[in-house]
C-alpha cells in the first residue's frame, strides 16, 4: 500500500445566504460541499468529474486552504490543514499548488513571465536564494516546454496553451508534492489540450507529482485518472479506478453522465443508448431530501427521499457508490471502438 | 481564383414562394479581412460551402479558423470596421446577399436564416422578459397584436419544453438555468420558422447531459421543420452525433469536406487526421497523445504555401510553395492537400 498523502473527511463547505444591508439575516446555506471523504495517494491521479455546480472547483479552493471548511478535515500526510495558520501554514502550503482554469485571467497582465513564475521565491526565499532566481526560472520555462529566451515577454504575447503552461509552471516552482489542477485544458482547443495533458503526464513521471484532476470532460479524466470521483451536488456519488467507474458504473447519475458524452465516431450514432435525464440539477440552496438525485433518477423509490445513500461498497460491485439501488448496467463504451 | 466544390449546380429561380428543395445556402469563395491597428488579418481566405434543406453541414475548427466569422458575414452581423469582406458571394436562393440593401437582408434574417449563438447570457438582453423578447418578433415582423403574439411566443417556450412555458413567459434570463436560456434563444431563433438555422457551437457552454437534450431537441426541430443546418463547433463527438456533412477549416480555409463517415473512417488532410489523434481514446490510454506540433498561424502573417504546412508532419518542399487548391477527390469529398490521394489510399 502506498501512503495517503491527502485524506480527506466529511469535508463539508456551506456558503451563507443573507438577506438585508445594515441588519444581515442568515437565511439558507448553499450547500457547495457536503459530507466527502476520500485519500489522494502518493503518485496517483484522482480524477473529479461533474457538472456545472456539483462543488468541485470548492472542493479544490478547500483542498488548497483557500477557503476554511464548515466543518470536517483536510488531513496531508496526518496533518490537519485546515487548523494551521501563520508559517505553518506558508510551510505546508509550498507542498500543494494550483492549477487554474483560464490562462487568461490568472496571470497578471502587468507582470513578466520571469515576475510571475519566480514570485513564489519572493514569498518562499529558502527555495531558490535570490541570485539563483532567473536561472530558475529559465529552468523551469524549458521544463514546461516555453523559449527560456521569453522570459521577459507579458501574458498577453502568449497563446492560450502557451499561457497554461506559464500557469503550470508557476505552480511548479516550489516543487510541491501535490498540484490541484482545476478545469485545466478546459479552455483550449483540441490540438493544444492534448499537448498540455501530455505536458502534465511528462512531469508527473518526472517528479512523482500527484493530482487532483477536476474537470467536466469524461475522456480526458479518462486519459489521466488512476482513480475517478463522480460529485452530484455537493456530494461524491461513486468512486472507484477508472476502470471500475467507466466500464462497470453502478450509480445512475454516473451511468446517465457517461451515456451522455459524444463519442467521436459516427458508426456508434445509432446504436447509442442515451440515458435522458430531465430537467435541470436542483439548487444547492435547498437540495432534495434523502438521495439528492432522486429527482432526476429513473429509479427512485420511497426510500431514496427518506434516507441518504452511504457512499459505501454494494452487493454485486467492487467499488463505493451512494445508491440505494446499485447495479451495473451495460453504457456503451466511450471510444472502445476506436 | 475560386476553388472548385462539388457545389456546381446552384439552384436557380428557386426563390419566391414556398419551400424549394435544393442548394439553399451557398457560400462561394467568400474572403474577409480584418483592418487592425497592428495590420491586416485575413480571417477568411476563399471558404466555399453550401447547405441544403433539411440537412446538417458541420463546419469543425479551432478558434481563429474563421468558422465565426463567416457565419456573422452569412447573417450581415459582421462588425465593420475591422471586419470588411473583400471577395465572394453568400447566395440565399441563388441571390446574392452581400449585394442586397440593408432591408432586403433584414427581411431575410429570421425568416430566412436565424442563428442561435454559444453565450446564451449575453445574447440575450437583461432588461426584458425572454417572452417579450420572443413575441418582439411577431409584433413586428407579422404585426400581430401584443396577446396574438403572448399566445405565439408561449408556443414556442412550449415547443422548445420549457417547462410552464405559460408562467416563465414573464421571466427575466437571468431567472432561467443555462440550459433553459439555450432553449429559449432557440425558441427565439425558430419564432419565424427560417429555413436555414445557424447554430454557434450552441452547447459548447452547457454539461454534458443538458448538451444531449439541446442536441435532441435541436434535430427533432429541424426534421420537422427540415430546416437546413450549420452546425459550427469543434466538438468532435457531437459532430460524429449529429452532422451530415462536415466542412473541416484552418486558417480561413476549407481544407476538407466530406461525408460524416467517411471523414472519421479516412480523413483526407493530416490536421482532420491530426485532429481526430488529438482526442484521448481508451485503446491508447497510458501512452502519451498524439498531438498536432506546434500552434495555428498568425493571420497576419500566414505562411506561404500551404498554411497547414509547419505543423504538418507530412510536409514536402512542394508544400511550402504551393498553395494546394481545395479538389474534389471522390464523389462528395474534398481536400486541400498535396497528398491527399496518399492519405486516403493508406491504411
Amino acid at each position: 500500500m502506498t501512503e495517503n498523502i491527502i485524506e480527506v473527511r466529511d469535508l463539508v463547505k456551506h456558503y451563507p445566504v443573507t438577506r438585508g444591508v445594515v441588519f444581515k439575516k442568515t437565511i439558507g446555506h448553499v450547500k457547495a460541499v457536503d459530507g466527502v471523504s476520500f485519500e489522494l495517494k502518493a503518485g496517483e491521479t484522482l480524477g473529479v468529474v461533474g457538472e456545472s455546480g456539483c462543488g468541485k472547483s470548492t472542493l479544490a479552493r478547500v483542498l488548497m486552504n483557500l477557503e476554511r471548511p464548515t466543518s470536517g478535515h483536510v488531513l496531508y500526510k496526518g496533518q490537519d490543514i485546515s487548523r494551521l495558520s501563520g508559517s505553518a501554514l506558508r510551510r505546508l502550503r509550498r507542498q500543494i499548488q494550483l492549477v487554474m482554469q483560464d490562462p487568461y485571467t490568472s496571470l497578471n497582465p502587468r507582470m513578466t513571465v520571469g515576475d510571475l513564475i519566480g514570485e513564489p521565491f519572493e514569498i518562499h526565499p529558502e527555495v531558490a536564494p535570490r541570485g539563483s532566481r532567473r536561472s530558475k526560472v529559465k529552468e523551469l520555462l524549458d521544463l514546461v516546454g516555453l523559449n527560456p529566451e521569453h522570459i521577459n515577454r507579458y501574458p498577453h504575447q502568449f497563446s492560450g496553451g502557451q499561457r497554461q503552461r506559464i500557469g503550470i509552471a508557476r505552480a511548479l516552482a516550489l516543487r510541491p508534492e501535490v498540484i490541484v489542477c482545476d478545469e485545466p485544458v478546459s479552455a483550449l482547443d483540441v490540438s493544444i489540450q492534448a499537448q498540455v495533458m501530455n505536458l502534465l503526464e511528462k512531469l508527473q513521471a518526472e517528479f512523482g507529482l500527484s493530482y487532483v484532476f477536476i474537470a467536466h470532460d469524461l475522456s480526458v479524466v479518462r486519459h489521466l485518472s488512476d482513480r475517478v470521483a463522480v460529485m452530484y451536488l455537493g456530494k461524491m456519488v461513486e468512486i472507484g479506478t477508472e476502470d471500475e467507474i467507466y466500464e462497470r458504473p453502478t450509480h445512475p447519475y454516473t451511468q446517465a453522465l457517461l451515456s451522455a458524452v459524444p463519442v467521436p465516431d459516427p458508426t456508434l450514432r445509432d446504436n447509442k443508448a442515451i440515458i435522458r435525464l430531465t430537467g435541470d440539477v436542483p439548487s444547492p440552496v435547498s437540495p432534495p431530501s434523502g438521495c439528492r438525485f432522486r429527482t432526476r433518477c429513473w429509479k427512485a423509490q420511497d426510500v431514496c427521499a427518506q434516507e441518504v445513500p452511504l457512499l459505501q461498497i454494494r452487493p454485486g460491485s467492487d467499488h463505493p457508490s451512494a445508491c440505494h439501488f446499485a447495479e451495473r448496467r451495460e453504457i456503451v463504451p466511450t471510444h472502445e471502438a476506436a | 481564383m475560386s476553388d472548385i466544390l462539388v457545389s456546381e449546380q446552384s439552384a436557380p429561380g428557386a426563390d419566391g414562394s414556398g419551400r424549394p428543395s435544393g442548394r439553399l445556402l451557398e457560400v462561394d469563395d467568400l474572403r474577409v479581412e480584418f483592418r487592425t491597428r497592428d495590420g491586416v488579418a485575413k480571417v477568411i481566405n476563399g471558404v466555399t460551402y453550401h447547405v441544403d434543406a433539411g440537412e446538417t453541414l458541420a463546419v469543425l475548427g479551432e478558434s481563429g479558423s474563421g468558422k465565426s466569422v463567416t457565419a456573422q458575414t452569412i447573417m450581415g452581423i459582421l462588425d465593420t470596421p475591422p471586419g470588411f469582406v473583400t471577395g465572394g458571394q453568400v447566395r440565399f436562393h441563388g441571390k446574392d446577399m452581400l449585394k442586397m440593401s440593408a432591408e432586403q437582408r433584414r427581411r431575410i434574417r429570421g425568416e430566412g436564416i436565424a442563428m442561435i449563438f454559444q453565450d446564451s447570457l449575453s445574447a440575450l438582453n437583461p432588461v426584458f422578459t425572454v417572452g417579450f423578447q420572443i413575441a418582439e418578433q411577431f409584433r413586428i415582423r407579422r404585426g400581430m397584436s401584443r396577446s396574438d403574439a403572448k399566445k405565439r411566443a408561449i408556443e414556442m417556450l412550449d415547443q422548445v419544453k420549457i417547462p410552464n412555458a405559460k408562467g416563465r413567459f414573464s421571466n427575466y434570463p437571468h431567472q432561467f438555468s443555462g440550459g433553459m436560456r439555450q432553449r429559449a434563444m432557440i425558441a427565439m431563433s425558430l419564432a419565424l420558422d427560417p429555413e436555414v438555422l445557424i447554430a454557434d457551437e450552441p452547447t459548447t457552454a452547457l454539461d454534458v447531459t443538458v448538451q444531449a437534450q439541446i442536441m435532441d431537441l435541436l434535430g427533432e426541430l429541424q426534421r420537422e421543420r427540415q430546416m437546413g443546418m450549420i452546425l459550427i463547433t469543434h466538438d468532435l463527438g457531437v459532430v460524429a452525433d449529429v452532422a451530415d456533412r462536415i466542412a473541416v477549416m484552418y486558417a480561413g480555409r476549407i481544407v476538407e469536406e466530406a461525408d460524416v463517415y467517411d471523414l472519421y473512417a479516412k480523413p483526407a488532410h493530416p490536421y482532420t487526421l491530426g485532429l481526430l489523434n488529438s482526442i484521448p481514446r481508451l485503446d491508447e490510454k497510458g501512452q502519451e497523445l498524439r498531438t498536432i506540433k506546434g500552434l495555428p498561424p498568425n493571420l497576419m502573417n500566414i505562411p506561404s504555401g500551404c498554411p497547414f504546412n509547419p505543423r504538418c508532419p507530412m510536409a514536402q518542399p512542394v508544400c511550402r510553395e504551393k498553395l494546394p487548391p481545395l479538389l474534389q477527390i471522390r464523389s462528395g469529398r474534398a481536400s486541400a492537400c498535396h497528398f491527399a490521394e496518399e492519405l486516403v489510399n493508406r491504411d
